[in-house]
């Protein structure tokens, strides 16, 4: 589903460059769930962010799905987002003014699905997140596990290949993180690609495989006994 | 066609609404440029309905001539001495220049401006006394309060009938007493009153207290022969007065023996110029209006300009948000213009109606233009859509400042965890 090779980043800090991604190697087949791990600074969130094609590598190469990511035009990029990719936030990212439904609608705006399929599909995702009776509500009305359940039934709207989590609990007490564990391993166990970037291990270790970064490279890459959030809840 | 997408239209209104107060405000500048353009357009409209109201009546390419004193000595002539024509001049003018229309011949009692006293059961008035022709009506209009006008008839059989001014009719009758059919005299002649007209604030050329006789009237009642002493002359549209003017001089000059450099032999008066200058001037007035509208216009969206560039500083998350859940650059950049002509053409619209209703209230005040060249003040269709269009124009092209910022945050660092 996804494979990396050999990608290389740096940014520029005024005269020094930072090298922050030096030469990774990667790939994700079908149905993972994927956990990257590190300190703050090792490269994960830079990574993802190569991944969600909202930043672009030096060099190296990146495919999803089989299409190549390079040299992607803004518009391009947006296209391949909304089509290949969804995004789950560690703030959640809500559109404060729109209502839960409307927020989960919106990739399909993108995709120009007609207004009554839109909600129609938007209403099956938040029932399968739980919060269907939370639909006409606004983000302010909303618990931080609720949000962030609207987040990821918005980013699984659009049907993506991979959803892309950046610290999903990172905003959240233990108990909703596992909740939203719970949520992200069932939607796993329907057969959807997941990146989950974090630095907890407990969260770590609720993945199927662990990648661990550690100054721009890889430094283990294991698959590992899940743990099932359910449990916990 | 997204023109007509309901989600866009509801974003729309949504940002805007969330703001009601900002958005007020913001709209505040453009109300007052609109209002401000509107005003000043529809009083230089007014001021030109105005002036056309005033001259209402009277033809504009049109001259008078009239005889003076020559100020020249020329084929034996000493200077000084008296031009006076004869009424074959008229004739000889029409057919030597066929760029006239009308032309009217009139004959005074006593000289130039000079009055005779008219009588009537004792009343008396000094009022000039002309002899016209009924062509006359077509240079200079008169406004009839009562009766009619002099006509072919009346010429056809020189009866002894008249016309007099509301001035004449004031010293001659007393309030609310019936004039026509009436007898006046004048210089022991006596003349039926079928008309009176009064002073309606024009050029007033022939004065207020006057009486106007058949010309032929006047001929055989104060034997003035063939003489004729001025001459309205009506040219034709396109013709320019000062050509004509120059060729009625000079045939005229020729016959009357005067020194072809003489100015002061031949007075005459071009009514074009004044309509000319007047027209200059509220054409002036109306393009200086439009200056300054559009400039006051632009301040004010520019100033929607600038608040649209704080607003997307603020949304510069959702804006991340959007584009990474797939919104193109363009469907970003859109809707912040559609944001910024909504605001505009709301906010224009609110203005113009504002304007428009002042506008009214100024006509119903002063619209009657009785003392001041004031009529009708209001901005016509055609102005009105050149400022619209332009407003609109203008904030597209302002819009596109902050919808250029929006897009050229990068998704990333718009999404960056603080």
């Amino acid at each position: 589903m996804i494979e990396i090779k050999d990608l290389h980043k740096s940014y520029k800090m005024g005269s020094n460059s930072l090298h922050v991604l030096k030469g990774i190697n990667f790939k994700v087949e079908e149905g993972e769930l994927v956990a990257i791990m590190g300190s703050s600074g090792s490269g994960k969130s830079t990574l993802l962010n190569i991944l969600g094609m909202l930043d672009g590598a030096d060099s190296g190469e990146y495919t999803l799905d089989g299409v190549p990511i390079k040299n992607l035009s803004e518009t391009k990029a947006a296209q391949y987002r909304n089509k290949f990719l969804g995004f789950i936030f560690q703030s959640f990212n809500l559109i404060n003014y729109k209502s839960a439904l409307e927020n989960v609608a919106l990739p399909l705006y993108y995709q120009k699905v007609p207004r009554k399929e839109r909600q129609e599909k938007a209403m099956q995702y938040l029932d399968r997140v739980g919060l269907k009776p939370w639909a006409t509500h606004h983000p302010s009305e909303l618990s931080g596990g609720q949000k962030q359940r609207v987040a990821i039934a918005r980013a699984m709207a659009a049907e993506p290949k991979v959803l892309l989590a950046d610290e999903p609990t990172g905003a959240l007490d233990s108990k909703t993180s596992y909740e939203v564990m719970d949520l992200i391993q069932k939607i796993n166990d329907e057969g959807n690609t997941i990146l989950v970037v974090t630095h907890e291990e407990d969260i770590a270790h609720m993945c199927k495989r662990i990648v661990h970064l550690k100054d721009g490279v890889i430094v283990e890459d294991k698959k590992i006994e899940q743990v099932r959030a359910e449990q916990y809840v | 066609m997204w023109l007509f997408d309901r989600d866009l239209w509801f974003e729309i209104f949504h940002t805007l609404g969330k703001n009601m107060f900002r958005t007020f405000l913001t709209m505040l500048g453009v109300i007052f440029a609109m209002i401000i353009l509107v005003l000043l357009l529809g009083s230089a409209n007014g001021m030109s309905n105005g002036f056309n109201k005033i001259f209402a009546g009277t033809a504009s390419n049109s001259l008078f001539v009239w005889g003076q004193q020559t100020s020249m000595p020329y084929k034996g002539f000493e200077r000084g001495r008296r031009i006076r024509y004869k009424i074959e001049d008229a004739e000889i003018l029409k057919k030597q220049i066929p760029e006239i229309e009308v032309l009217a011949p009139r004959i005074e009692l006593a000289s130039h401006r000079g009055t005779v006293t008219v009588y009537r059961n004792g009343q008396t008035s000094g009022s000039a006394v002309y002899g016209d022709y009924p062509e006359i009506d077509n240079i200079t209009k008169k406004k009839l309060v009562e009766g009619r006008f002099l006509n072919q008839t009346d010429m056809d059989h020189s009866k002894k009938v008249c016309v007099i001014g509301e001035e004449t009719y004031k010293l001659l009758f007393d309030k609310g007493e019936k004039a026509i059919g009436e007898d006046i005299r004048i210089n022991g002649v006596y003349f039926t009153v079928v008309g009176i007209y009064k002073p309606n604030n024009n050029i007033n050329i022939d004065g207020e207290n006057a009486v106007f006789i058949p010309f032929t009237t006047f001929q055989k009642a104060f034997n003035s022969g063939d003489l004729m002493g001025w001459m309205a002359i009506a040219v034709q549209e396109n013709t320019p007065v000062p050509v004509v003017e120059k060729q009625i001089k000079d045939i005229l000059k020729a016959k009357y023996d005067i020194h072809p450099d003489d100015e002061r032999a031949i007075g005459s008066f071009d009514m074009s110029e004044i309509f000319n200058n007047i027209t200059a001037f509220t054409t002036v007035l109306q393009g200086f209006s439009f200056f300054i509208g559009i400039f006051t216009l632009l301040a004010g969206v520019i100033a929607i300009s600038n608040i649209l560039l704080i607003t997307v500083k603020e949304r510069t998350k959702e804006i991340g948000v959007r584009r990474a859940l797939g919104a193109t650059p363009k469907i970003v950049k859109r809707q912040i213009v559609v944001e910024a002509i909504v605001l505009t053409t709301f906010a224009g619209l609110v203005g113009f109606a504002i304007s428009v209703g002042i506008l009214s209230i100024m006509d119903s005040m002063w619209g009657s233009g009785d003392n001041f060249p004031f009529v009708k003040p209001m901005i016509s269709v055609p102005q009105f859509f050149v400022s619209f269009v332009l407003m609109v124009g203008l904030s597209v092209l302002i819009g596109l400042l902050p919808a250029n910022r929006a897009v050229r945050v990068r998704p990333i660092e718009a999404l960056r965890e603080e």
